[in-house]
């Protein structure tokens, strides 16, 4: 009897295991950052709209602010734009853009055509700041506390789900800021 | 004859196979051969976050190309094998390694082989055992 099932028990459980990696797929690409619960890296970069002028991570020491990275190059950044805009609008902190390997013109193209919802952009054409921020891919979105703190990363496009997800997050690090 | 032949033209394939893995590199302004051998080295053993089974040795992803110039920045600043793992890791995390530390988390992946063994070796005892009962 045990010679006949085991064959049998030993597939079915073979192939539970293959359609929950099925399952997973999608979720174990995602590469959990080290950075988050460290200081965001001071990274010093030109303003996509005055390259001119320079801003540093630093800037916002003190108070909640997201960074959200993003590329003209970038389909899912379209797909997350009209939600980058809501949480801009909707969650009361600076949501900073981060120009990634992108093309002046593409990226200033692109704002006027989708709308430029973000306070200002940083801007790193080369992609050495990003490799610091531990950025694998656009969109990621960087939630970064009133002490410097990177508190959370969603990697890929914001939806209605993230959007809830995330403005419930800046609610929570914004009650840390009176505390 | 026929054999040596086989043999010649799977040698060349193979090198070609090489070759055309070895692509996805730049040419890069080394110093000297050991630099060259320790970027390559490394490229190999480092992961690609973006396509996930290929390492940056393999891999023509942007980022990849980002990485590898940026190991090799490090490597002519002269910083050693394992800063620049350190470098990558505290960027990427474990997950970029295709040799990750062992520790607490990665227990299972390091002894699990040896686990599967252990099972095999188990399991063959006992058939051989109730087989030489049967005898």
């Amino acid at each position: 009897m045990i010679r006949l099932l085991l064959p049998l028990v030993t597939f079915v459980g073979l192939i539970g295991l293959l359609i929950i990696g099925m399952q997973t797929a999608d979720e174990r690409k995602l590469v959990d950052s080290p950075l988050v619960g460290r200081p965001i890296p001071n990274l010093v970069l030109p303003q996509l709209h005055q390259p001119a002028k320079t801003t540093s991570t630093a800037d916002r020491l003190g108070e909640v602010w997201v960074l959200n990275v993003w590329g003209s190059w970038c389909q899912s950044c379209r797909i997350e734009h009209p939600y980058v805009g809501r949480l801009a609008k909707e969650s009361g902190v600076p949501v900073v853009g981060f120009n990634w390997k992108d093309e002046r013109d593409d990226a200033l193209r692109w704002l006027s055509q989708f709308g430029d919802v973000w306070a200002y952009h940083m801007v790193d054409y080369e992609g050495r700041s990003a490799i610091d921020l531990g950025v694998y891919g656009a969109p990621e979105t960087f939630l970064i506390d009133h002490r410097g703190i990177i508190r959370h990363k969603h990697i890929g496009p914001i939806d209605e789900t993230i959007l809830g997800d995330l403005m419930a997050r800046i609610q929570r690090l914004q009650q840390e800021v009176g505390a | 004859m026929r054999k040596a032949l086989l043999l010649t033209a799977w040698l060349l394939a193979l090198g070609l196979s090489d070759q055309s893995l070895a692509s996805a590199i730049e040419p890069l302004p080394f110093r000297s051969d050991v630099e060259e051998i320790r970027f390559k080295a490394l490229a190999e053993e480092i992961r690609c976050t973006v396509c996930q089974n290929q390492s940056l040795a393999d891999s023509d992803a942007p980022l990849a190309q980002d990485l590898r110039q940026e190991l090799f920045v490090m490597i002519q600043d002269g910083r050693t094998d394992q800063e620049i793992r350190n470098f990558m890791v505290e960027r990427y995390g474990d997950f970029v390694l295709y040799r990750p530390p062992l520790a607490s988390h990665t227990l299972l992946l390091w002894g699990g082989p040896i686990l599967l063994l252990l099972i095999g070796l188990l399991g063959s005892v006992i058939i051989i055992r109730q087989r030489r009962a049967l005898l």
